[in-house]
């Protein structure tokens, strides 16, 4: 299928490593609502931001003493949060990279997210030493300089059983979605913290990577069984499935064109013993609803970490475990193609 | 509740009978006696006689390996006449040497007049209680079994293929990409891998106990072989008979049922069994031929097949290296002429395969008696150099054992026989060695078996040729050479430069003549079509490099035919019509028909992409499926052609007819094919489409109830226009002028 079509996305404009820039392997990548920034975080404990466009790097967010695991940015890009292996959540200005707030728990954030009125932040802290994993909820103190926030949560509570690996805000407020390490996707009400909806069976392995569309009506996961799969927010029904012969580590949404872009590859541990053919460090693209693969990008010369999607649908991003950030530019054929022919099709 | 279902079980109890099963696994408790024997057939004598009788019969008894003595034996004593009674009990001490002794001793010559016969005790016991009276066997009744070749009258014209993936045997059907589908599945189907027969009527899996035959539209159980923990299997080429092996040898557990189609005790520490498969009688068990070399570097692997079969089942041969190849005769299995041949130093041979020819004057009445007279069977075998003789090459016919040809040989580090598959010509591969040992070359003697005195043509090589091919029905062959430094160490990451050749038998001088070299290759493994003309070259189990070449032998066939015999280039008809690449492939086979190709990464050899692909004889990809734990690929073997050379002759002269009935039944395909997919997509993206109309206005809902303003448009961000300067500096040179 791929081979009739030319993989579409075609220049690919930075490596940041190039630049020398992040020294270890991408935790996660994420573009501001406009497109302009991108926001990355690494193993090396450093958060950049780069100009998309030309990949220019503007500015870092130094602070975590700690492998930086996940960041958010809100709809604003007014505030950044970023959660790290030194068991700190931090919330920073993006416009001065000024930390204005640090949050410290008894083991690493692995998630955080905004909500889709940046009120609020979810956070997933570890399971470790004796602790469980724990979702928090902190509800943001938007005026002034936003460095007066409260220390406690507003709502925080225990998933039973197997512990969440990802997270996010639906569209009804106090409502998150969970991917778990067991493969279960899970809705969660914050407030009483009770799991209202469960798919015990959503995949087979850890949910790696959950993404929204734009209006957080339905999601796309990634697990290590080697599937994405998109899911219907309202009932946590799969509606589509697309299954790699490689473990999956994100998977995004295309805006504007259904596309999925898939991305992951040999475990970290094994890299070293396997070649770059073998170990499909590729972004794949599948097609949203036929489930059929369109086309592949290569480049990484390790397994795909994290993708993130332009919300223009204009170009997209990869991190990789061998610290390189490549953004591609989707050339005009990619919007001019039609391969399946006119369709009339709801983002 | 608990009440309940106790007593549900009770009444479970009460309505089934257990005994059979009881009595099936009743502990046999230990009396004691297991380990003693009845001797019969021993002198009658008096008291004085009894201390040298008793002597004598240890004696006898440790010269064969079972070793009494004399306390050990207890001579009953009829005190009316002062002698004995004829007979004695011998403890063994132990239930293993007693049945060694039972079986070494059994019809032993004491002396000219006595023959022992012996008997274990409990046998004694066992046989007498058997039941005397007779019960008529009930007839079964008759039920007609399905057609085994059933799958040939396929009205489309298809092949079969079988898959095994993790633990999912699956059957599919293979034609055009519309009429592919699976046949058949069945999970645990196997335990060790499955296998066709060679023409392909029965479909063998292996299991712990044994061997099991399935066959016909509903792939029911035909025939099972219990040759428990099976490792090997070998049919015969006419389907016959099966040959299975064991690494453990094989025991008789004493509550084994018995009948023709079980061991029976004196199978004990065999690992091979030839089989009936009609009947599914046990014919005969082997032992492994042990490599009783003083030299441990020569254990080498075991052969398989160990028993080579004669290409119409009539006889079965099997090699003792060094010593002789002896025949059985079949269906008996009893040896050829009472006695092997007896050939000093021998260390392999090969049956000749019959032609169609010969299939062809077998069929035909015996009228033919007295005209030309029927081929016989013919055998190869070679032997090594010893001293002073040459390794020499001999061609044998079989049941005469007339010698047909001998060539002498020197300098022979290793040969290796291939017949062309119509047995019209035996090529030997010689790898010789030069006079230092130092290094290797070949040579390919090669026996024109048809014709009178069997000549022999040399072909000499440089290099050391690790592969060789005929091509089926054809006068051509093909060999990978290599003359790689790294030949004979392989390491990872090294991957072999070959060539390969190709010749062909030049019908003018009547001697085999390059055609073509393909050189700098890293090709391996040669796989002709089995209707000839095509072949496909491929790397097979190399890390790097797993490329596949798709070669045409007559390409021109077209304008030769037309221009009947013109003389054209030598090799000038050899065109490369594809190549491609399957990552990792370990396998590489031929469908019956010469059409398709398939290759397989097995997960047996290593876990990366793993799966299997179908191409045409092009190179185009048809198929390709990436599969964890994928395992086998296996085409389901054709049987041979019902339709006469006349009638194949004329379908070949009307192919322009049949082929245009074939393009409209495809074009009426392929329109219905594409409107089916497109009715899916139209389907899937109505689904959607419906799905997503259904979630805006959900969410509209939701943001009116909570009174928030809907923000649905999108305002269109105004582009803005960055035009960025660069300036780089490539160079900087400061230049001082001096005046």
């Amino acid at each position: 299928m791929c081979n009739a079509l030319e993989p579409y996305p075609g220049r690919c404009v930075t490596d940041h490593a190039a630049g020398g820039c992040h020294e270890r392997s991408l935790t996660q990548i994420k573009f501001n609502s406009e497109g302009d920034l991108l926001f990355s975080c690494s193993k090396d404990h450093i958060i950049n931001v780069w100009f998309s466009h030309n990949g220019e790097r503007l500015g870092t967010y130094d602070g975590h003493n700690g492998t930086v695991w996940t960041i958010d940015v809100d709809s604003q890009s007014r505030f950044l949060v970023s959660g790290s292996a030194d068991n700190e959540l931090r919330l920073w200005n993006v416009s001065d990279g000024k930390c204005l707030y640090v949050w410290e728990f008894p083991t690493a954030v692995k998630r955080v997210a905004f909500s889709d009125d940046d009120e609020r932040v979810v956070c997933i802290t570890e399971q470790r030493m004796g602790h469980q994993c724990v979702i928090r909820v902190f509800k943001l103190n938007r005026d002034g300089d936003g460095t007066t926030q409260s220390l406690e949560p507003e709502h925080m509570f225990s998933p039973i059983g197997s512990k969440a690996t990802v997270c996010a805000f639906t569209y009804t407020p106090n409502l998150i979605i969970t991917g778990h390490e067991s493969g279960k996707v899970a809705l969660f009400d914050v407030v009483t913290g009770t799991e209202v909806l469960n798919n015990e069976r959503a995949h087979m392995d850890v949910v790696t990577d959950l993404q929204l569309s734009a209006d957080r009506s339905y999601f796309v996961t990634s697990s290590k069984d080697k599937t994405a799969r998109i899911h219907d927010t309202k009932t946590l029904r799969v509606l589509k499935t697309f299954a790699t012969e490689t473990p999956l580590n994100s998977a995004a949404l295309a805006p504007n064109k259904p596309y999925v872009l898939v991305g992951g590859g040999q475990e970290a541990m094994q890299v070293t013993t396997t070649s770059l053919r073998q170990g499909k460090f590729e972004t794949r693209f599948w097609h949203k609803v036929f489930e059929e693969e369109v086309g592949r990008v290569k480049g990484h010369f390790g397994p795909i970490n994290t993708i993130a999607v332009h919300p223009a649908g204009t170009s997209y991003a990869s991190g990789g475990e061998d610290g390189f950030i490549r953004v591609h530019h989707f050339d005009e054929s990619y919007f001019r193609v039609k391969p399946y022919g006119d369709l009339q099709l709801e983002d | 509740m608990a009440s309940l279902n106790g007593t549900s079980h009770n009444s479970i109890d009460d309505e089934l009978d257990f005994s059979d099963i009881e009595a099936k696994y009743r502990v046999d408790f230990d009396d004691g006696f297991d380990s003693i024997i009845v001797v019969d057939g021993v002198p009658v004598i008096d008291r004085s006689k009894l201390d040298k009788l008793l002597a004598k019969i240890s004696k006898e008894f440790s010269r064969k390996g079972a070793v009494i003595k004399q306390d050990d034996i207890f001579v009953p004593w009829d005190d009316n006449v002062g002698k004995s009674k004829g007979f004695i009990f011998v403890d063994l001490g132990n239930p293993d040497a007693a049945a060694f002794a039972a079986g070494a001793m059994n019809g032993h010559p004491f002396d000219a007049k006595h023959t022992f016969r012996i008997n274990r005790f409990t046998d004694v016991e066992r046989y007498a209680n058997i039941d005397e009276t007779y019960v008529e066997p009930a007839v079964e009744e008759y039920r007609p079994k399905e057609h085994l070749r059933a799958w040939l009258a396929d009205s489309q014209g298809r092949d079969q293929y079988v898959t095994y993936r993790g633990d999912d045997v699956e059957i599919h059907w293979h034609g055009k990409p519309s009429q592919c589908e699976i046949a058949y599945a069945k999970k645990n189907w196997t335990e060790l891998y499955a296998s066709w027969s060679p023409l392909g009527t029965y479909f063998a899996t292996l299991f712990r106990q044994g061997v099991r035959l399935w066959g016909g539209p509903s792939w029911e159980p035909q025939h099972r072989f219990a040759h428990p923990l099976v490792k090997l299997i070998d049919f015969s080429p006419c389907e016959n008979y099966i040959v299975t092996w064991s690494h453990d040898p094989i025991s008789v557990p004493a509550n084994l049922p018995q009948g023709p189609e079980f061991f029976s005790p004196e199978d004990e520490g065999n690992n091979i069994a030839v089989w009936e498969i009609k009947s599914g009688h046990l014919l005969r068990t082997f032992p492994t031929t042990a490599y009783e070399n003083e030299d441990p570097a020569m254990k080498k692997q075991m052969q398989w097949p160990a028993l080579k079969w004669s290409s119409d089942d009539k006889f079965v041969a099997r090699v003792t290296p060094g010593q002789h190849i002896s025949v059985y005769e079949l269906p008996t299995m009893g040896l050829h002429d009472k006695k092997s041949l007896k050939i000093e130093g021998v260390v392999d041979f090969e049956w000749c395969p019959h032609g169609e020819k010969d299939k062809e004057d077998a069929d035909k009445p015996v009228k033919a008696e007295k005209g030309a007279k029927k081929r016989e069977n013919m055998l190869a075998y070679w032997t090594p150099e010893v001293a002073n003789q040459p390794a020499r090459v001999t061609l044998i016919n079989f049941p005469s054992r007339t010698v047909l040809r001998q060539k002498n040989l020197f300098n022979v580090t290793e040969c290796k026989l291939h017949w062309q598959n119509q047995g019209d010509f035996l090529c030997v591969k010689v790898d010789r060695h030069t006079k230092t040992k130092k290094s290797i070359f070949c040579n390919l003697e090669i026996f024109r078996v048809r014709e009178k005195d069997y000549p022999v043509e040399v072909v000499e090589l440089k290099d050391t040729v690790t592969d060789f091919s005929w091509e089926p029905k054809g006068e051509r062959f093909a060999i990978v050479s290599s003359n790689d430094p790294n030949l004979g160490n392989p390491g990872p990451g090294i991957t072999i430069k070959t060539d390969i050749s190709f010749y062909q038998l030049d019908r003018t001088k009547n001697d085999f003549k390059l055609l073509r070299t393909l050189t700098s290759r890293t090709s391996n493994t040669i796989r002709w079509s089995p209707r000839g003309r095509h072949v496909v070259l491929a790397t097979v189990g190399s890390s790097t490099k797993s490329e596949l070449e798709f070669w045409d032998l007559d390409f021109n066939t077209e304008e030769r035919r037309e221009g009947q015999n013109v003389k054209e280039e030598w090799g000038s008809g050899i065109q490369q019509l594809g190549s491609a690449d399957h990552y990792g492939v370990t396998d590489v086979e031929w469908d019956p028909s010469g059409r398709y190709l398939a290759t397989s990464a097995s997960a047996w050899r290593h876990t990366l992409e793993n799966g299997y692909a179908i191409w045409d004889f092009r190179g185009q990809e048809l198929e390709k499926l990436i599969l964890d734990r994928f395992k086998q690929f296996i085409w389901r073997p054709r049987p041979r052609s019902l339709l006469t050379k006349e009638q194949q002759r004329q379908i070949r002269k009307n192919l322009r007819e049949y082929s245009r009935a074939f393009d409209e039944e495809d074009a009426a395909e392929e329109s219905n094919v594409s409107a089916e997919l497109i009715a899916h997509r139209k389907r899937l993206l109505d689904e959607w489409n419906a799905w997503r109309a259904r979630c805006k206005r959900d969410i509209a809902e939701e943001k009116r109830s909570r009174g928030q303003k809907l923000n649905g448009e999108h305002h269109e961000e105004e582009k803005e226009e960055i035009e960025e300067w660069i300036d780089e500096v490539i160079e900087q040179i400061e230049e001082e002028v001096v005046e």
